[in-house]
């Protein structure tokens, strides 16, 4: 009961998707389990927004160290919630001007679009702008040019980063005609257009392979990682 | 110790004054709206306000709006919170994650209800509810699909994983959740990755150009893809040992993979600091107007 009928359902939904991918008559049953998907979806973030309160609060209630940055995220988290939830500051649109509860969500000037626009937006993208400093900062320390395979990738990826700027396109005017070709910005399209595509393309297909094969170890029970090792 | 924090107090209080004093001056890290009536109810009108240029504020309508100007001095120091990370590990840059977690949890959990459990799941089995309520463009008569019963049930499982006991129940949804990804991946990545792939692969060697002429270039650029993605592929063929034949092809397979993983790190590397640029762009143009790239300011 534990771990069949969770096997029994994941192989039924898995080939009933299958399924509806090459017989027309079950293309119906593969769109409704699609649907049934993203529901479950939306709940897990339910569910993860939950475990984010309950370890919050415990961390807050026992006093470890940074529970006030607890408290932070819980704030946060639950004004998101609230403003989110409540529509707080939506406006009624054109279609239905009595109706507040019928307008979109994030529409602009609401508040869950200014906690959007003024808070996550610059913290996102933010934190993604950082890792420009830690990839080279890491780079820089690990990579070492001890074999001829390694400095074939940091000399790629030199003239990459030197052909996605200003300098690469630079180089054009300095060099002989008929050697333009030479230029950082010729030499980068070169390199993505025939050797990284023909290695992302064998990694691609590698992946495709792996992911189907994983796959049908899934639904034939063979890999039953997902249930965990427990009995509860 | 004590220098290095005075010198940073001194810098931080330095700073503030020249923002300050700019604010004051400049009148920079405003943001101006525009009042536009889009209904006229019982109630009264219905108005939506919409973020233009600053050097649009002396048009009419147009008047500075408190909460966006808040919000991006608000956006400015959570910028600046994040980058301070660089200098190593602060309270400042903590308390911006901290809120990081909590918004963009909340922001998710806020996006799935109203796009998913509100647009899918309730409309199916309440829709005389939804119509009356959030979704007022609901078509009249429309009956409830009791089939949406089941994933409300999986979902009230999936749930009861917060419960202290019974935990083996959420294994039941989670168990769809697993299948329906395997199945759906099995077929979209055979389709999209293996065989799409393979189908862009099958390249003429020899190319000619419009004129009928041999194309040198084009036919080494398409030799040189083949070659290469079968080099990549026998270097990820460990069914047979790579000795001899096959291990001199894996060898050039490693080269390849070598200049890919070169071109894909410097590619990152590059896409972030567009992310920085962007960043750095908001910091100076949108809230210190130090610089004006999109012409924002023009006049003033």
């Amino acid at each position: 009961m534990k771990r069949t009928v969770p096997m029994i359902i994941a192989a039924t939904t898995g080939f009933v998707l299958i399924m509806s991918h090459f017989i027309p008559l079950s293309e119906e049953w593969g769109s409704k389990a699609m649907q049934w998907f993203n529901v479950l979806a939306a709940i897990a973030f339910v569910l993860g927004g939950s475990n984010l309160m309950r370890m919050n609060l415990q961390k807050i209630s026992d006093r470890r160290p940074g529970w006030g940055y607890a408290a932070v995220t819980l704030i946060a988290f639950l004004v998101t919630l609230s403003v989110g939830l409540l529509k707080v500051g939506v406006q009624p649109t054109s279609s239905f001007p009595t109706n507040a509860w019928a307008a979109p969500y994030n529409q602009e000037g609401s508040s869950l679009w200014w906690l959007y626009e003024y808070l996550y937006k610059p913290l996102a993208s933010t934190m993604f702008a950082l890792l420009a400093f830690f990839i080279a900062s890491a780079a820089f320390r690990a990579f070492r040019a001890k074999n001829p395979e390694a400095i074939a990738l940091l000399s790629t990826a030199f003239i990459v980063l030197m052909g996605r700027t200003y300098v690469g396109g630079l180089m054009r005017d300095i060099l002989p005609r008929g050697m333009e070709w030479l230029s950082f910005d010729s030499m980068t399209n070169y390199i993505m257009g025939v050797f990284n595509l023909a290695g992302m393309r064998a990694i691609t297909i590698g992946i495709a392979l792996g992911v189907a094969s994983t796959s049908l170890k899934v639904l034939l029970g063979v890999d039953r990682s997902y249930l965990g090792s427990g009995d509860d | 110790m004590e220098r290095e924090k005075l010198f940073w107090t001194a810098l931080m209080l330095l700073g503030g004054l020249f923002l300050a004093g700019r604010a004051a001056m400049v009148g920079n890290g405003r943001v101006y709206v525009q009042a536009e009536t889009i209904a006229e109810t019982d109630a009264g009108p219905v108005v939506h306000h919409r973020g233009v240029p600053p050097s649009q504020r002396s048009e009419a309508n147009v008047s500075l709006s408190w909460p966006r100007t808040i919000g991006l001095w608000v956006a400015a120091f959570c910028t600046l919170g994040i980058m301070s990370f660089v200098l190593g590990d602060n309270p400042f840059y903590k308390l911006m994650e901290s809120i990081f977690v909590g918004v963009s949890a909340a922001y998710l959990m806020v996006a799935g209800f109203w796009d998913e459990l509100v647009q899918n799941l309730f409309k199916s089995i309440v829709p005389g509810l939804m119509r009356n309520s959030f979704l007022p463009g609901l078509e009249e008569g429309l009956q409830p699909d009791l089939t949406y019963l089941a994933p409300l049930l999986m979902s009230i499982m999936m749930l009861w994983r917060l419960a202290p006991k019974g935990a083996w129940i959420a294994r039941w949804p989670l168990a769809f959740f697993i299948g329906a990804t395997a199945g759906f991946r099995l077929v979209s990545y055979l389709e999209s990755d293996f065989v799409q792939q393979i189908n862009n692969t099958i390249l003429p060697l020899i190319v000619y150009t419009a004129d009928e002429s041999f194309d040198v270039w084009g036919s080494l650029r398409n030799s040189l893809v083949v070659v290469g993605v079968l080099l990549g592929l026998v270097y990820f063929f460990f069914s047979v040992p790579h000795r001899g034949v096959v291990g001199g092809l894996a060898r050039g397979g490693v080269w390849l993979l070598m200049i890919t993983f070169g071109a894909s790190f410097g590619y990152t590397v590059m896409g972030r600091i567009a992310l920085l640029a962007d960043r750095l762009q908001f910091l100076f143009d949108d809230w210190l107007w130090l610089i004006d790239p999109t012409m924002q300011r023009m006049g003033m």
